[in-house]
């Protein structure tokens, strides 16, 4: 039994109960993905879960990287603050509400949602502008505060300029 | 060609990591020789980009901010399921007709008969399915983001158990991903997906529970570990200047060569915790209803739900082809039992009535408490001459479409408050709410509470 165990461990890696565990995993899975099949439903289910991989793995999350990158690289190099995190939450947050809400903030589900609902969507849209500019006046504000503050700390003493934080720090 | 291009690579690899190592040595004591083996087999011919651990450089990626985005999705994500199975129960599948999503019967184990009591249950499940789901979604992507350099890791497989742990993450990232999505889409009635949804959303939560019920075996031990790390109190106290990049860690969370922070771990746990507060805090009031309802600027049935008159609604008449002769002198409600019943909307005027103030919640989270009026459903039972049903079939004039029709359950029947509704806030039932009459049940999902109702028939124990 202990050899087999250890023979297992060799050629698989992990202990039997990480395997055992691993293969009662997928077979619920497989269970629940049967009913999918019964319904006839499971290449669309199939399709979107790659989606949803794909989607966010190797397009959100590059398209934001990539974003905040060529956000940073195009920001003042010497701010007396810098400015980086003052973008991030506005736009951040605006875009995570159009993310979430975009089929009513772009009227993308006005037909269905006006039949249940008895509703337009053409209010989503102001909607989502009035938040996101709210969001960055909120910030711009935000910003002005720390840069007076900064401004008065930093300015009396001149030997203090040399500790200055670096870009993007 | 390959034996001579791997040599020094690995050569310079391990190089790297040894005055990484060398530098971390005091922080991170026996981690290092590991972080040296990772760095060395990682090197074997890796692709460029991202597979390559340079790659990732942020400084705030490492072991105790994934264990703290874990632990907080770990104490939300349970509750997701737990109201998104009752929610499931709620329906009262059991009943004929009305299971969506037949099929994987040991799956149902958890059934029971969705009670009366208390009559908000099933509105405040909904409420917090809904505007859980919309707060942990920031928390989902930055674990997501957090653990992101993991996917790259080369080589891609060391061994059939990491092949097949891999094969389990990708139910746990597809599977919390593809909920998200399905639901997000569902509460905006944008129904672009190619399947039913009450099956996807169901079956991917089982095939997400798999795989999260391991990861979670898994790697809870890795997580405590994470955890205390760092300590929270002190994190929460360290801004941007005095910021430092974890310790190297052996799962290669933390980045091989960190850049300089440009946030703290304060700003960005306060970042994700601030949207997961907004996107939750501008959609709740569709749930709670009152004046709160005027704060929800991003929900279905918030903001614009509001006016004079006013008061959210599910399917209107016109989507549900409801037509004026339909609703006009010649409609008649067929209460079938031991014997047939064919009654005018005056004739259900002059039986005895009950008002009862009651919620009215749909499975996409918004609700609203009205005052109804009408007659108690035991009553229309009576007189089909059947003193206790053991259920009872609703049906609309609708046409077509889900829900049309729906059974009850014979503790539903039975409740004294669940009627068939002729009045709404002391007026006439308006067209979109289900004029002539429609039924409301204490605590059950707003789809079976049937509108446009023209057929009752009641059961007797056989």
């Amino acid at each position: 039994m202990k050899y087999l165990s250890r023979a297992i461990r060799a050629w698989y890696g992990a202990s039997p109960l990480h395997l055992l565990a691993l293969l009662a995993a997928f077979a619920l899975a497989g269970y629940a993905v049967r009913a999918v099949v019964a319904a006839h439903q499971w290449r669309g289910f199939a399709l979107w879960f790659a989606l949803a991989i794909i989607g966010h793995d190797l397009l959100l999350f590059p398209l934001y990287s990539v974003a905040d990158l060529s956000a940073r690289r195009f920001l003042p190099t010497r701010p007396l603050v810098p400015v980086i995190n003052y973008l991030r939450v506005p736009a951040g947050f605006a875009l995570l509400l159009l993310m979430v809400w975009f089929p009513l903030i772009l009227g993308l589900s006005a037909t269905t949602y006006g039949r249940a609902s008895g509703l337009g969507t053409g209010s989503y849209l102001w909607r989502w502008l009035a938040v996101t500019g709210v969001m960055f006046a909120l910030s711009a504000l935000a910003y002005a505060i720390a840069l007076r503050r900064a401004a008065k700390r930093e300015v009396p003493p001149a030997r203090m300029r040399s500790s200055r934080r670096d870009p993007g720090a | 060609m390959r034996g001579k291009s791997v040599l020094p690579k690995i050569t310079s690899a391990i190089l790297v990591a040894r005055s990484a190592a060398a530098g971390a040595a005091h922080l991170a004591g026996d981690a290092v020789s590991q972080v040296v083996v990772v760095a060395r087999e990682a090197a074997v011919r890796q692709p460029p980009g991202p597979f390559r651990p340079a790659f990732w450089r942020s400084p705030l990626r490492g072991r105790w901010l994934t264990s703290v985005l874990g632990l907080i999705l770990l104490a939300g994500l349970p509750v997701l399921a737990i109201t998104g199975f009752l929610s499931y129960v709620s329906y009262d599948p059991r009943l004929h007709g009305n299971d969506e999503t037949p099929g994987a019967n040991w799956l149902k184990f958890f059934f029971f008969s969705w009670p009366t009591h208390p009559a908000w249950l099933y509105r405040v499940n909904q409420g917090v399915h809904v505007t859980l789901g919309l707060a942990l979604l920031p928390f989902v992507l930055a674990k997501l983001w957090s653990v992101l350099p993991k996917l790259f890791s080369w080589p891609p497989v060391r061994s059939p158990a990491q092949a097949l742990e891999r094969l389990s993450l990708a139910m746990v990232v597809g599977g919390v991903l593809f909920e998200f999505v399905t639901g997000i889409l569902n509460i905006q009635d944008y129904y672009v997906f190619p399947f039913s949804f009450y099956t996807a959303h169901l079956y991917g939560a089982w095939v997400f529970i798999a795989g999260l019920v391991i990861h979670v075996a898994l790697k809870f031990p890795k997580m405590v570990a994470g955890l205390r790390s760092r300590s929270l109190r002190r994190e929460l106290r360290t801004p941007l200047a005095a910021t430092e990049p974890e310790a190297p860690d052996p799962f290669g969370l933390r980045a091989a060569d960190p850049a300089p922070p440009t946030v703290s771990r304060r700003g960005l746990l306060l970042a994700v915790g601030g949207a997961s507060v907004l996107l939750a805090a501008l959609a709740v009031g569709q749930s709670i209803g009152g004046w709160t309802r005027r704060t929800a600027l991003f929900a279905p049935r918030g903001l614009s739900a509001v006016g004079p008159g006013k008061l959210p609604v599910n399917h209107t008449a016109a989507a549900a082809k409801i037509t004026a002769a339909d609703v006009g002198p010649a409609y008649r409600l067929v209460v079938t039992g031991r014997q047939t019943v064919s009654l005018t909307r005056h004739q259900l005027m002059a039986l005895p009535q009950r008002t009862a103030v009651l919620p009215l919640a749909c499975v996409e989270g918004w609700s609203y408490s009205a005052t109804w009026t009408g007659v108690p459903l035991a009553e229309l039972a009576r007189l089909a001459g059947i003193t206790r049903p053991v259920s009872a079939l609703v049906e609309s004039m609708q046409q077509a479409g889900s829900f049309r029709r729906v059974t009850l359950s014979a503790g539903q029947v039975a409740d004294p408050r669940s009627m068939l509704a002729l009045c709404l806030n002391g007026a006439d039932l308006p067209p979109d709410h289900g004029y002539p009459a429609r039924t409301i049940i204490p605590a059950a999902p707003g789809v079976h509470n049937t509108k446009w109702v023209n057929k009752i028939t009641f059961l007797a124990e056989q």
